[in-house]
């Protein structure tokens, strides 16, 4: 086994622990922070797949910004109260995880098919695929539409975050 | 062991299914959004695999767009639990049933 063998099997092991461990956990800080190593983890195989770039975003967007915003939520409920939402194991939950199974065997054999992929001809190295310089040039050239509405959604993201957020902010209409 | 598009795939399956076995049985709000965050990320770990042995740099955009649109859902499903605790100070969805679903 070669040392990227090596790798897969160290950071996918990582992986599925971590991510049994975000749905296990009873306390949801806990839950978070199995979700960052699994972010973290999810970048080294994105470096595997000689994709840096989207690997150092994963890190910086997901493991830096997006669980910092779940664990000062967390902080500002102020949860004490989770013993009492403790979930226990009823018949609705191992249905749940019985259709969880079903769903698995599913991909797993539409995976197994192993239908042949088209391999584009392109002039770039698989390294270059994964650079900044040319994600930047596709993004602005093919994916310029989408780049720009993805821009209006997320200041639509802040404006709606703010409003749902505010003080005064009620679910029962105003009489 | 030559690493084919499969392993990625096996792994990224594990991953889903896991978070929509968590999405299920949870009842924790926040706990909730996290496990779609992992379905999020078990589907980009697809296009990554799928982008290298294709050959094909789109797939690396896609999740580019996944990455920003996930930020966006979580800042917004975020400020949605935090009115919610306002409200009815409780975060477990057996709870609010105010839209009586």
């Amino acid at each position: 086994m070669d040392v990227s063998g090596i790798l897969f099997v160290f950071l996918g092991a990582q992986i599925i622990v971590a991510t049994v461990g975000t749905v296990w956990s009873r306390n949801p800080v806990t839950s978070a922070l199995f979700l960052v190593l699994n972010f973290f983890a999810l970048g080294g195989l994105y470096l595997l797949l000689e994709a840096q770039f989207i690997a150092v975003v994963q890190v910086i967007v997901y493991a830096g910004a997006i669980m910092v915003l779940f664990l000062f939520t967390i902080m500002l409920l102020n949860l004490d109260n989770e013993r009492a939402l403790a979930e226990k194991f009823d018949l609705r939950k191992g249905f749940a995880v019985l259709l969880g199974g079903v769903l698995l065997v599913e991909l797993l054999y539409i995976i197994g098919l192993k239908t042949p992929i088209p391999i584009k001809q392109t002039a770039l190295t698989t390294v270059q695929l994964g650079e900044a310089k040319y994600i930047g040039r596709e993004l602005l050239t093919n994916f310029l539409f989408p780049f720009e509405i993805v821009s209006i959604l997320l200041l639509l993201a802040v404006v709606g975050a703010i409003v749902l957020a505010k003080k005064n902010f009620t679910t029962s209409p105003k009489s | 062991m030559q690493l084919e598009l499969n392993h990625y795939l096996w792994l990224s399956a594990f991953m889903f299914t896991v978070g929509v076995v968590g999405v299920l049985v949870r009842r924790n709000a926040i706990v909730i959004f996290m496990c779609i965050e992992l379905m999020l990320n078990a589907v980009n770990l697809s296009f990554i695999a799928f982008s290298h042995f294709m050959r094909d740099i789109q797939g690396q955009l896609m999740v580019f767009f996944v990455m920003t649109v996930a930020a966006a859902e979580a800042a917004v499903g975020l400020a949605i639990v935090i009115a919610l605790f306002r409200n009815k100070q409780t975060v477990n969805i057996d709870e609010i049933n105010i839209l009586k679903g």
